[in-house]
């Protein structure tokens, strides 16, 4: 080959080359600049403040009581979806997926006027002896709003993946489809539920805008992390960047066992 | 006893089957595949909701649009065997086996555990089904089937999905399971030599519907149409039948050539033949023998079955033909060698086309 023709041949390769370094630097510089500009100790000291612990353990509650709302009601809406065809499915996956796109304030805008004091359906919430305006409850609500499609969306593909033999041959072995779908459907889709839980999770850990317009945000009830951090960065900058550290690292290992999870995939199909 | 009968439209063909089986019988469904062989088994086991139709095991009715009633699957006590096994990827051989199994761990253990003794499986119980060979993976289907006491035994194709090399053993083992079960058995399969292995009696199935019932004998016999006798491997010419001599019947095939048969029959017809009752012999030999019917062929292909070979022959209508490996050999064939295909005119059928 001549030289001309190598230098042609390798300009491509070079080029993908240099995009993916570009894009790396740029993802990872602003993570690696929290942890540099952070040293452990003042790390701690940070956390030992009243304020930082009540907002980790709030964010900690209301995640956890959004997870198993999402996986509650999710799941069997998810299954619905996969397995049955009826009138109306597309407009009812498209509403599903609707709060992706939309930008959180919309969404916290949005929730105020559905369940807020004066919402269409406030009179119905407060009759119900449900406080939902700036309570710990609407931050749940807020998170629940944003993650659940997330879950929802993933768990639909996971359920559709899983062969439609699998639930009939149950059927026939004289299990009913509610049994079948405890002891079949959900072990065999549970990677791509799980990985769909892990994304939910992700969401929730990190929502503002909603929670923010909707919840507020006052310390110990319904400041989160990501509010705590927003209160504070302009007055006391390390504790900010504490704060923000320690949401790095539970989203790494939120996303790190989604990756393990993932690799257990294989047993999802069935053998053909 | 497991009474089924349905009419159900099924894209372009509409499903119109009536069937009985017996106690401690097996009745094997064959038929191309498209024919709704599978849709009659969904129909029993109740995975499929037929227009009309009835089902009656062991004189519970199951299915009675007229009236009704309709089971769903879980209360039908049917065993099922899925054409590709249908194995639950997170469960190991056992829990396979007893998923239909009620009761505690132990005993739902122990009773997975000796169906698959049976089945020779005992070592490879807590195996996934994805580290199971093909013909292991048919046997714990089977197992799992067997585990629910099933009222009546629904296969859908269960040795397809085997390569050849083990489809035999599985089809022998298969058969020692069926003649031991005492559950009617409704077998579906597109292989008229596994039908007529399997199963007690053999429907042939065409277009949504049984076109012929009987003992694979008499079915290969005296085949009444000529997709039957296409189905059970005859060779099928056709051609116009005419009153010949002595009461038989005279046919001159499509493309030339005659053949004589001892069936009566007038006008278009198909005529049947089985390759093993075909014998060849070397062009320029004179006639002789009782071998009535004569026609000049032309070798095209030779594939050696154990220890036959399957000709492949271009006359006036492609033939087949099956002779010893030695006396191909006696006879030196090979593609392109012209020959004498020769059969008795009692060995030919002759049918409506």
């Amino acid at each position: 080959m001549t030289r001309a023709g190598l230098t042609r041949a390798a300009w491509f390769p070079a080029l993908l080359g240099l995009c993916l370094a570009a894009a790396l630097t740029f993802l990872t510089l602003p993570v690696v600049a929290i942890f540099v500009n952070s040293s452990p100790g003042q790390l701690i000291d940070s956390l030992g403040e009243p304020g930082a612990l009540d907002a980790l353990w709030l964010s900690l509650r209301t995640t956890a009581a959004s997870i198993a709302i999402i996986l509650l009601v999710g799941t069997p809406a998810a299954y619905l979806l996969a397995t049955r065809s009826f009138r109306g499915k597309a407009v009812a996956v498209t509403l599903i997926e609707l709060p992706l796109v939309l930008p959180p304030a919309v969404a916290g805008i949005a929730l105020l006027a559905a369940v807020g004091p004066s919402g269409i359906l406030g009179g119905t919430i407060e009759a119900l002896g449900i406080e939902l305006s700036l309570t710990t409850a609407s931050v749940v609500v807020a998170l629940t709003f944003v993650a659940s499609p997330f879950y929802v969306r993933q768990a639909m593909a996971a359920f559709t993946a899983v062969d439609r033999t699998l639930l009939e041959a149950s059927r026939t072995l004289g299990v009913s489809e509610a049994l079948g779908f405890l002891r079949v459907m959900i072990p065999v889709a549970l990677p791509g539920l799980a990985a769909g839980t892990a994304l939910a999770l992700g969401r929730a850990l990190g929502e503002f805008g909603a929670t923010l317009m909707f919840a507020g945000s006052f310390r110990g009830i319904t400041q989160t992390v990501p509010l705590a951090i927003y209160d504070r960065f302009s007055t006391d900058f390390d504790s900010a960047l504490a704060l923000s550290a320690v949401l790095v690292a539970v989203s790494a290992a939120i996303l790190l066992s989604v990756k393990l999870v993932r690799g257990g995939e294989a047993l999802g199909s069935a053998p053909r | 006893m497991l009474r089924v009968e349905a009419r159900h439209p099924l894209g372009a063909l509409e499903i119109d089957v009536e069937l009985t089986v017996e106690r401690g019988e097996c009745l094997a469904l064959a038929g191309p595949s498209g024919a709704g062989k599978t849709s009659v088994l969904r129909v029993a086991a109740g995975l499929l909701r037929p227009e009309h139709g009835r089902v009656e095991a062991n004189g519970e009715t199951w299915l009675d649009t007229e009236r009704g009633i309709d089971l769903p699957p879980e209360q039908r006590r049917a065993g099922y065997v899925f054409q590709h096994y249908a194995l639950f990827p997170h469960l190991s051989a056992w829990q396979n086996v007893a998923y239909p199994v009620r009761g505690l761990k132990p005993e739902r253990r122990a009773r997975a555990i000796g169906l698959l003794e049976r089945f020779g499986l005992a070592d490879r119980a807590d195996a996934r089904p994805h580290t199971l060979s093909g013909g292991e993976r048919q046997r714990v289907a089977v197992a799992r089937a067997l585990a629910r006491e099933p009222d009546v035994l629904l296969l859908d194709e269960p040795l397809s999905a085997l390569d050849a090399r083990t489809r035999a053993a599985a089809a022998r083992e298969l058969g020692g399971v069926l003649r031991e079960s005492e559950a009617p058995t409704l077998l579906v399969t597109h292989d008229f030599a596994e039908a007529a292995q399997l199963g007690d009696r053999v429907g042939i199935v065409d277009q949504g519907r049984i076109v012929q019932l009987g003992t694979a004998s008499e079915l290969a016999a005296a085949p009444r149409s000529a997709f039957v006798a296409d189905f059970t491997g005859a060779v099928v010419l056709t051609g116009v039948a005419s009153p010949g001599p002595q009461g038989g019947t005279r046919v001159e095939l499509d493309g030339g050539g005659t053949v004589t048969s001892t069936d009566a029959a007038e006008g278009v017809v198909a005529v049947s033949v089985y390759p093993w009752e075909i014998t060849i012999e070397a062009a320029e030999e004179e006639p002789h023998g009782s071998a009535e019917n004569r026609l000049a062929a032309e070798v095209l292909s030779i594939t050696v079955v154990g220890s036959r070979a399957r000709l492949g022959l271009a006359g006036p209508q492609p033939l087949v033909a099956e002779i010893t490996l030695a006396s191909a050999e006696r006879l030196g064939l090979k593609a392109g060698v012209m020959v004498t295909a020769t059969w008795k005119a009692a060995a030919t059928r002759v049918v409506a086309a």
